[in-house]
């Protein structure tokens, strides 16, 4: 029974302004003043809202793998700036800032893990890093840990997050999507199973490729989730997009994402598929 | 007729042929001898063509590959193939006059032939979206690819595409999904496949037909992960800076053979493909027959194995030892 109660005020940032930044955190999705501590022990989902707030690549390899378990492989590899692309600033300078950003790596995290003891092979993008955009270490990371399931025979999870290719690699950029889907297709045939794990924001050469090939396609709520970008669209065809488009929601309507799962169900539902589809699964 | 449009760099060629036609009109009203003039006159526009189109800057290759008067698919298949018959639709949705498919024969081979399809004039275009395929456009794509399997035939793709179409509907029918599937697919289809590049490879929407065990470009072809005019607009705020992205982003039919992209370049015509379709079909037709033949040699598993190895080459990275 609501209608009684008095309605709760959320505390607006202008009237805690003493509140300091890194124990608070507002919320984009109702404005509510949430506990930075708290926030985290909920996977940074809203308690009031429920609206995601972004996880970092380290964070979902929290969530996705046993405490402990995470063995990263390909850290060594730097993007060689095979074009020397310059625009309004270097390529080489982007990346170097991007790096100093994340601490080192690129716009995706891979590896061995195990997960409630089973051997996973799991990629975790960073949006961080220069939108995560996919260049040639991105495709040949997804490649690796592609290559690595096909292998040992592991489950592989990729945690999408990106803006799609990187253009200052060109043309190498788009064939990392042939790169990927190349390897996917051996898995496809070898009946490793895939989970396809979508989040905030992915888009363009990304979603074209191993996003969209999953055996199972997991959306995180509101997570806006396309081929083109908005802006474009909207540029394209001269008129206003719909309220939701290209959101977890909308694509589900659409039949193109299995479930829309809420964050703190992410690792439960990961580990009910794959007891399906994971021949040597077992629960704990 | 309205002259053939033409391109800025184009004009000093267009003013000597102009030149070239009023001294055959004034020889033929005043009854002259004008052969070695005429003669002259000819040769210099050859060698200009020449010289023109040896030196194209990056943006003017963009404008060739863009030209108007460029042949596209069906100007192609009508040249270099007969027993032409077009197939309809993706079974699920609609036909998608963007991309056209369907069996013809180039020499002694059958094959599948699919490629996007440009329309010449606004009311074409209207119905072939400007060559920008929807989903059911790539997914009538793939079913043709599965036919050409099903029935041991190589598949040759023609790519001209500004893109994936982006809008609305295709979003809604997955676009990401028909494109990803391609790619996929197309990997591990048991048939060769081969493709070239005619005119623009834009972006997502090109390499949806290009997973193949060869890749041609024509000589005055691009091929590129985004519109020179669309990185501008990113990467220099604006996108009058075209002529440095198309500089920058490498897309050239010599760049991405060097970058080992594209395996081998078709010769265009001196002047370019719209200035002789015939010559154009010609040099396809014969880069078609070799390929073919080579990768017909091969045996199914030998050619999936060869284009695995191919696409996990691709790209350029650097790696610290001992950080693994
Ligand atoms: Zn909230």
């Amino acid at each position: 029974m609501a209608w009684f109660r008095k309605p709760k005020k959320p505390i607006q940032a202008s009237e805690r302004r003493d509140l300091p930044s890194d124990v608070f955190d507002k919320c984009e999705g109702c404005g509510e003043i949430l506990y930075r501590e708290k926030l985290l022990q909920n996977l940074k989902v809203c308690p009031h809202c429920d609206h995601h707030f972004m996880f970092s690549a380290t964070e979902y390899v929290q969530v996705l793998s046993d405490e402990g378990s995470f063995e990263e492989l390909g850290r060594g590899l730097r993007s060689a700036d095979p074009l020397e692309f310059t625009d309004l600033k270097p390529y080489a300078e982007r990346l170097a800032a991007a790096e100093r950003k994340v601490g080192g790596g690129e716009a995706v995290v891979t590896g061995r893990a195990r997960l409630d003891g089973n051997p996973v092979a799991l990629g975790v993008m960073d949006f961080r890093f220069i939108g995560g955009s996919m260049g040639s270490v991105v495709g040949e990371k997804i490649a690796r840990v592609g290559r690595l399931a096909l292998e040992e025979e592991r489950p592989l999870l990729l945690v999408s997050a990106s803006g799609g290719a990187r253009m200052m690699e060109g043309t190498y950029s788009l064939m990392q999507m042939a790169k990927t889907s190349a390897m996917l297709a051996r898995l496809h045939e070898a009946s490793v199973p895939y989970i396809s794990i979508l989040t905030h924001p992915t888009t363009g050469g990304v979603t074209a490729s191993f996003a969209m090939l999953g055996d199972v396609h997991l959306a995180e709520p509101g997570a806006l989730i396309g081929f083109a970008g908005p802006r474009v669209i909207e540029e394209t065809i001269k008129q206003e997009l719909p309220e939701g488009f290209q959101r977890s929601e909308f694509l589900s309507e659409h039949g193109m994402v299995d479930r829309v799962v809420d964050r703190r169900k992410l690792r439960e539902t990961v580990c009910l598929l794959l007891g399906h589809m994971a021949p040597e699964w077992r629960s704990e | 007729m309205a002259a053939p449009p033409h391109l800025e760099f184009e004009r000093d060629m267009v003013e000597l042929q102009e030149e070239i036609d009023k001294l055959l009109e004034m020889a033929e009203k005043k009854e002259i001898d004008v052969s070695r003039e005429l003669a002259e006159l000819r040769r210099r526009l050859g060698a200009m063509r020449e010289d023109t189109y040896r030196n194209l800057s990056p943006i003017e290759q963009v404008q060739v590959a863009r030209h108007p008067r460029r042949p596209y698919t069906l100007d192609y298949i009508q040249r270099i193939a007969t027993d032409w018959i077009e197939l309809h639709g993706d079974r699920a949705y609609r036909d998608d006059a963007a991309i056209v498919g369907g069996w013809a024969r180039i020499g002694g081979h059958s094959v599948m032939l699919i490629g996007h399809q440009k329309g010449r004039d606004m009311k074409e275009n209207l119905r072939r979206n400007f060559g920008m395929p929807h989903p059911e456009g790539y997914r009538k794509a793939l079913r043709l690819m599965r036919l050409a399997e099903k029935f041991g035939r190589p598949v040759i793709t023609l790519i001209d595409t500004p893109g994936a179409y982006p809008g609305i509907g295709a979003e809604e029918r997955g676009q990401a999904e028909a494109i990803a599937m391609n790619l996929r697919e197309m990997a591990r289809l048991r048939t060769p496949l081969i493709s070239v590049v005619i005119g623009e490879g834009g972006s997502g929407g090109a390499l949806a037909l290009g997973v193949t065990d060869q890749i041609l470009m024509l000589e005055h072809a691009i091929y590129s992960v985004i519109s020179p005019e669309g990185c501008a607009a990113i990467l220099w705020r604006s996108a009058e800076h075209r002529d440095k992205a198309a500089h920058a982003l490498k897309l050239t039919s010599d760049d991405l053979h060097a970058l080992e992209v594209a395996d081998e370049i078709v010769p265009e015509p001196p002047g370019g493909a719209h200035s002789d379709w015939d010559a154009a079909g010609e040099h396809l037709r014969s880069a078609l027959l070799q390929n073919l033949e080579s990768l017909e040699a091969l045996s199914p598993e030998a050619l999936l194995d060869a284009r695995w190895r191919k696409f996990e080459r691709i790209g350029a990275w650097k790696e610290d030892e001992g950080d693994e």
